[in-house]
């Protein structure tokens, strides 16, 4: 059992991240994050999947997800050298007098504060789920009101890109007739 | 040219060459039944039960090679679908269904016979749409035959709702399907089929695992070459049944669960096994990590998630089987392995597996034998799921192509019925059996209307037990012979099928086997024959569950017979 990095590329319709949250359910698997958003293909979504299990029952579901007709593409980013982050945003509670310690930490993990009141201050922090982690245990005894987090998002280092399409094809994507109605511009899957 | 989605649907229909479509109306579908006349050259089939609908569309299309089309309201007609289309996605047949949708203001909002169909069938379509503009229809029922037929067939669901069927748009018919996501011709390596190649010119005690994959790619003629040149006995699964000749010295019948004897030790023996078109179900493997322990495994599969999924593959070939078979052919060596044959000749003259036993009882499976040997060459056998379907499958030594139709993934009860209506629509000028057992029977009986209906001349054989026989065989022996809910109280099976204005037999002796099934082949319309057989005959061999191939156990011989048996 390990944790794995699974990047998919799929087509931007209605349905979509049912079809393919629905392989990993059918077998049981928890899905310990999942990021969805647009991807450098007008038409294609990328999303990210973290989930625990061992190689060969990942690779099975990965190839059950390959075959999911608006699937672009699947590839287990786990064994590639990658870059990995995810953003959080905390609500803390904090009187003006606490701001300061607060902001101590907040230089430290190099986060942001976004939104500020009299009573609590939202900060960004972005990198590994480590840091995140650290980070929130560091601000904990602040009060946490609200977290929120993305969930990882990952990219391999170097020039080596798994996740490019052929480039002939991307206009085809962008007008296809949707599966379930059409795609619009801008619609969620 | 305007035309309504409803009228769209049936130009594609036509233009996909659909002559039948299986269905039944309701609220949603309406439309789609009003523009019917205006379409003579498709017949539309009225069933008595949605689920015979999909079941009639399966069979027919494996009986033709073509993609089988049924349709349904929505709501209750959709769900009724499900046990269809999930029979067909386990069996990998395409299949295109219909189903009409609530009007589209309505979805999601809980109104009259709705279902979120399309959510339902998720899991077990290959591909499903809710059309929400009727500009996308033409496209998405192109697509959806496209989807349905390529590649590893399966089931296709489109979900139209009933005001779009009425809408009128410009019909254009898309000339070419472009789906980038989807590439179904995967180019095969060669570098695998040499690979291949060399491990069958070395190997010596050769083995072919031949499944539905060669009938769905039509691989026969390939796959017979390949058997005959490199020498290799072929092992057919249940759905290969059909896919090799039955009369063939090479071919040997079934493997696995209540397969012969003889095959799962020589898949224990092997050193090479070629799976072709198959998936290495647990039926056919046993305990999967004593399954073939001494062979390198081939296995060619359209299916890239099918490879590996279940065993341990040395050369994987992905790929569509007679393309496969057309480059492996030429590069294999002809042989000969008369050790192995001979080593398999003895193992088949020790264990013979499927003796019917010369007793004066009715044995259920002396009267799938007699069907067999009595109604000439080219019968299309359905069975239904249970012990019946089993001996079925054991005494298949046919060689009509892909003429043995059975629920083999799904295993579903009351296949039996409506899957013959579909496969006599499909042949209709041959000889159709209809295997039943007296449970599965009555599951879909409400069929033999349709059946009368339209004139079809079905031979129904209700191996009649009054049990449900394969559960009591589990219960008698892993249940410490509890035996629970498996006697069944059964109405008058010849009284029914009169009352659906059909003949209807009855044989409860030996002696009245041949002459009624000569009566029931005589007869030009439908038959049933009720054969009130031997209620406690158990079915040899049998594979305990989560045993391996090596313990299975084999038909007892007479001695080994309990007292019950022996005192026939």
């Amino acid at each position: 059992m390990s944790t794995h990095t699974i990047v998919a590329l799929v087509e931007n319709r209605p349905g979509v991240l049912n079809k393919i949250a629905s392989k990993w359910r059918q077998r049981g698997f928890n899905i310990e994050s999942l990021a969805v958003g647009h991807s450098e293909v007008p038409g294609l979504s990328r999303m990210t999947f973290t989930v625990d299990g061992t190689l060969n029952d990942v690779e099975q579901v990965s190839k059950q997800m390959d075959k999911v007709i608006e699937v672009v593409k699947v590839v287990d980013l786990t064994e590639h050298n990658m870059v990995h982050r995810e953003l959080a945003m905390v609500k803390l509670s904090a009187t003006p007098k606490q701001r300061g310690p607060i902001l101590e930490i907040v230089d430290i993990f190099r986060a942001k504060i976004v939104d500020v009141s009299a009573e609590s201050v939202i900060v960004e922090v972005t990198g590994t789920e480590e840091k995140v982690d650290a980070f929130l245990e560091m601000v904990g005894p602040y009060g946490v009101a609200e977290l929120v987090r993305t969930g990882r998002i990952a990219m391999t280092r170097g020039p080596n890109a798994p996740m490019t399409i052929d480039k002939s094809k991307i206009e085809e994507h962008k007008f296809r007739a949707a599966g379930e109605g059409k795609a619009k511009i801008g619609t969620l899957i | 040219m305007k035309r309504t989605g409803a009228q769209i649907v049936m130009e594609c229909l036509a233009r996909e060459g659909v002559e039948h479509i299986f269905g039944y109306p309701g609220g949603a579908n309406l439309p789609l039944y009003d523009t019917l006349p205006q379409y003579p050259q498709i017949r539309h089939v009225l069933v008595r039960h949605e689920q015979a609908a999909a079941h009639a569309a399966d069979a027919y299309a494996r009986v033709t090679g073509k993609v089988g089309v049924c349709w349904a309201t929505s709501g209750p007609g959709a769900t009724n679908l499900v046990t269809g289309i999930a029979n067909a996605w386990m069996d990998s047949v395409p299949i295109v269904c219909i189903t009409g949708s609530v009007v589209s203001w309505l979805i999601g909002r809980d109104g009259f016979q709705e279902a979120d169909i399309t959510g339902i069938t998720l899991p077990i379509t290959k591909q499903n749409y809710l059309v929400l503009d009727v500009d996308d229809l033409a496209e998405t029922m192109r697509e959806a035959f496209h989807i349905a037929s390529t590649g590893r067939p399966g089931p296709v669901l489109i979900d139209f709702p009933r005001d779009l069927q009425q809408q009128e748009t410009e019909f254009v018919y898309p000339e070419q399907v472009n789906i980038p996501s989807y590439s179904p011709d995967v180019e095969i390596e060669s570098g695998q089929i040499k690979k291949a190649a060399q491990l069958i010119n070395e190997a010596e005690r050769p083995l072919i695992l031949a499944g539905h994959g060669v009938i769905i790619s039509k691989a026969y003629d390939e796959l017979k070459e390949l058997a005959e040149r490199a020498n290799v006995p072929v092992i057919c699964t249940l759905l290969g049944l059909g896919g090799f000749p039955g009369s063939h010295e090479l071919f040997m019948g079934m493997p696995g669960m209540h397969g012969m004897y003889w095959n799962n030790i020589a898949i224990g023996e092997a050193d090479v096994v070629m799976g072709i078109g198959m998936r290495f179900d647990d039926r056919v493997t046993g305990r999967l990590k004593d399954f073939a322990p001494n062979a390198k495994i081939i296995h060619i599969d359209i299916d890239p998630a099918e490879i590996g999924k279940n065993v341990k593959t040395v050369v994987p070939i992905n790929g569509d089987v007679k393309q496969a078979l057309t480059d492996l052919n030429p590069l294999v060596e002809p042989a000969k392995h008369p050790a192995w044959l001979g080593r398999i000749r003895d193992l088949r003259e020790e264990h013979p597996s499927i003796v019917v036993p010369n007793v004066d009882n009715l044995l259920p499976q002396y009267v799938i034998k007699k069907i067999y040997e009595m109604s000439g060459p080219n019968p299309y056998i359905v069975t239904g799921v249970g012990q019946h379907q089993m001996w079925a499958a054991q005494h298949f030594w046919s060689d009509n192509r892909a003429s043995f139709i059975t629920s083999g993934g799904l295993g579903t009860m009351g296949f039996e019925v409506p899957a013959a209506i579909g496969a006599q629509f499909g042949r209709p000028k041959d000889l159709v059996w209809s295997i039943c057992g007296d449970g599965g029977f009555q599951m879909t009986l409400q069929e033999l209307a349709t059946c009368v209906e339209y004139e079809l001349p079905i031979k129904f054989a209700i191996i009649n037990n009054s049990y449900l026989g394969m559960v009591r065989q589990w219960q008698h022996n892993y249940y410490d012979k509890n035996l629970q809910s498996v006697r069944m109280f059964q109405p008058d099976f010849v009284k029914m099928a009169e009352a659906f204005g059909m003949a209807g037999l009855r044989v409860s002796e030996k002696e009245q086997v041949e002459p009624a099934i000569e009566d029931a082949l005589r007869h030009p319309g439908p038959v049933l024959i009720d054969f009130e057989v031997e209620q406690e005959e158990d079915l040899y061999p049998a594979m305990p569950p989560g045993a391996s191939l090596a313990e299975t156990i084999d038909q007892p011989t007479f001695e080994e017979q309990p007292e019950k048996v022996k005192s026939r």
